[in-house]
């Protein structure tokens, strides 16, 4: 029998999966936006799994609510890239390194 | 029904409204050449509705079944809020045409974010509180990046967006969290859930994750990372922009989430936020001390002035809440004031932020210098000034809450970071002689330095009666 902590589980595997996507991650930053992805689709796990065991739909409308801005945040996330490639040449993570920080 | 609930909202829609009719008018008629109308057009209106709204407002309004709260801690600061946005446009328009860069998007982006700031502070429901957050954070993200040539600019965007992605990543796991073991994504539920001084342990975890996101949002260490990388390369009235309104409605989210949905647990979030304080304030202090750059100095001295800003939220009590407003009010004052003058520090029409230029100021400005003078010192929090009696306040709401190991830290913090401040002020007044820097021309930031100077000054006398304000407006919150 699939349980609650189940779903919590998985979820919280990914959430993780996603923090360490950006923290170890040295290459590209195309990487750094799918680990984010990640990070978001992991919080969309517990809510449906949450919604559904307690019925109570909030946690589903919850879920519209981050999809829709994650799409958002994708989006703008990706403009920014492309005005930084325009001028730096390159999208390694490496060289996202103007100012120290 | 839904019309009292329309009304309760009314200043929101306006903004809205406003800003997306502006945006399709501006995109089918002159584009960019709309520019320094619009910014006029927008700072009109943003202290239209500060008026309106510290005027008219009085009472607990509840719209939406609970997600949306208009009361006095979020009317004081809304009104923070629309006043510094709308000075800091005005003060990076002169700055903005000169430079190509006054393009129509930029105060139609101000003024969605500035509409995510004031959902933010009226957030009653985790889904209100996440949808004003990214509001305000995907217009930020863009705003950063305005300067499309410039590497500097782009990067600093391409920093603050992964940054602040990561960080609404964290604050969404955590309510997720909470919502799963309240049941409920109502403030009002979650203080009952949670209410008899008993949480579970998943709850806890949802707290610390909320708290830990919030803490990036207003640049807490250890999550200050981002910010003197974006307050580098953002142009100037960006920067200064950054410095003042999301700072306000950061902190405005940080004191809701915590008193309304967190009040019956104040001993568990208590010293996590006594530490966030504590590292926050000698982080900026000692950090600063090596910086050449004014806009990275600055950004140090947001993340120690933020710091205190927490210890009047650690607190955990009215006066505290009331410490932390007053705090961010005179915070917001002085920066307006300090970042009038970097926008206008400039040599042969380019900016420069160099703090070793600024040597020898007093010979050629002495105007411009005093008044910096008065800033900084009010910055340091140098009695008599007005930066003085903000750190005043929270020390005492920390005192008397029985934090007295962080009200000695702070003021010790305090010490450490005046040095910085004042090896500015021994530039100004005793440094070499160097290449000069062009005379101000613009009369908008001589007069928002001049009158930020003024009140530094003035204010000893009563802070202009926001005392009072800020105890009303701190009572609606705890009780």
């Amino acid at each position: 029998m699939i349980g609650l902590e189940h779903y919590l589980g998985v979820a919280a595997a990914l959430f993780v999966t996603g923090i360490f996507g950006l923290f170890l991650n040295r290459k590209n930053v195309i990487i750094l936006l799918m680990s984010i992805e990640l990070m978001l689709l992991a919080v969309n796990i517990n809510l449906v799994a949450f919604s559904s065991y307690s019925g109570d739909l909030v946690g589903q409308v919850f879920t519209l609510f981050v999809l829709t801005v994650a799409a958002a945040e994708a989006a703008i996330g990706l403009a920014i890239l492309v005005v930084f490639f325009r001028n730096r040449g390159s999208i390694a993570v490496e060289d996202v390194n103007v100012m120290k920080g | 029904m839904l019309q009292a609930d329309l009304n309760i909202i009314a200043p929101e829609i306006i903004l809205s409204v406003y800003a997306m009719l502006a945006l399709i008018f501006a995109v089918y008629t002159k584009k960019d050449a709309l520019a320094g109308l619009l910014i006029w057009t927008t700072a009109a209106l943003f202290t239209g509705l500060a008026i309106w709204i510290g005027m008219s407002g009085s009472g607990e309004n509840i719209a939406f079944d609970g997600m949306f709260v208009d009361d006095g801690f979020a009317r004081f600061a809304k009104v923070v809020i629309l006043l510094s946005a709308a000075a800091i446009l005005l003060m990076g328009k002169d700055y903005m045409e000169r430079r190509n860069m006054a393009r129509f998007e930029y105060p139609l982006l101000v003024a969605l974010s500035v509409v995510g700031m004031m959902v933010m502070v009226s957030a009653g429901d985790l889904m209100s509180l996440y949808m004003g957050l990214e509001l305000q954070s995907l217009a930020l993200y863009v705003v950063a990046s305005m300067r499309r040539d410039s590497i500097k600019s782009t990067e600093a965007g391409l920093k603050y967006f992964v940054l602040g992605a990561l960080s609404s990543g964290i604050l969404l796991y955590g309510a997720s969290l909470v919502y799963g073991y309240a049941g409920t994504t109502g403030f009002a539920g979650i203080v009952m859930a949670a209410g008899n001084g008993q949480v579970s342990l998943g709850m806890l975890f949802g707290l610390v994750f909320v708290i830990s996101g919030l803490a990036f949002k207003v640049s807490a260490v250890p999550f200050h990372m981002w910010t003197p990388d974006v307050y580098e390369g953002a142009p100037s009235p960006i920067t200064a922009f950054f410095a003042t309104a999301p700072k306000v409605a950061a902190m405005g989210l940080f004191a809701r989430v915590l008193f309304d949905a967190f009040g019956g647990v104040i001993g568990d979030w208590q010293q996590i936020i006594a530490l966030l304080s504590v590292l926050s304030m000698f982080l900026g202090a000692i950090a600063a001390i090596g910086q050449t750059d004014i806009k990275r100095l600055m950004a140090y001295s947001s993340i120690a002035h933020m710091g205190f800003a927490l210890m009047g939220l650690a607190a955990g009590t009215a006066f505290g809440v009331q410490a932390l407003l007053i705090y961010m009010t005179i915070y917001v004052t002085m920066n307006i004031g300090t970042f009038a003058f970097i926008i206008s520090m400039e040599k042969d029409g380019r900016p420069v932020t160099d703090i070793k230029s600024l040597s020898m100021l007093s010979k050629r400005e002495p105007g411009k210098a005093l008044a910096m003078l008065i800033l900084l010192f009010s910055l340091a929090g140098v009695p008599p000034l007005v930066g003085f009696f903000g750190k005043f306040y929270v020390l005492r709401a920390a005192y008397d809450a029985g934090l007295a190991w962080l009200a000695i830290a702070g003021v010790i913090a305090s010490v450490i970071g005046a040095f910085y401040y004042l090896r500015i002020v021994f530039y100004i007044y005793f440094g070499e002689e160097t290449d000069a820097l062009d005379k101000g021309k613009s009369p908008i930031l001589w007069g928002f330095l001049m009158a930020s100077a003024v009140i530094m000054l003035v204010g000893v006398v009563n802070l202009f009666g926001i005392e009072t304000i800020a105890a009303n407006a701190a009572a609606t919150l705890v009780n």
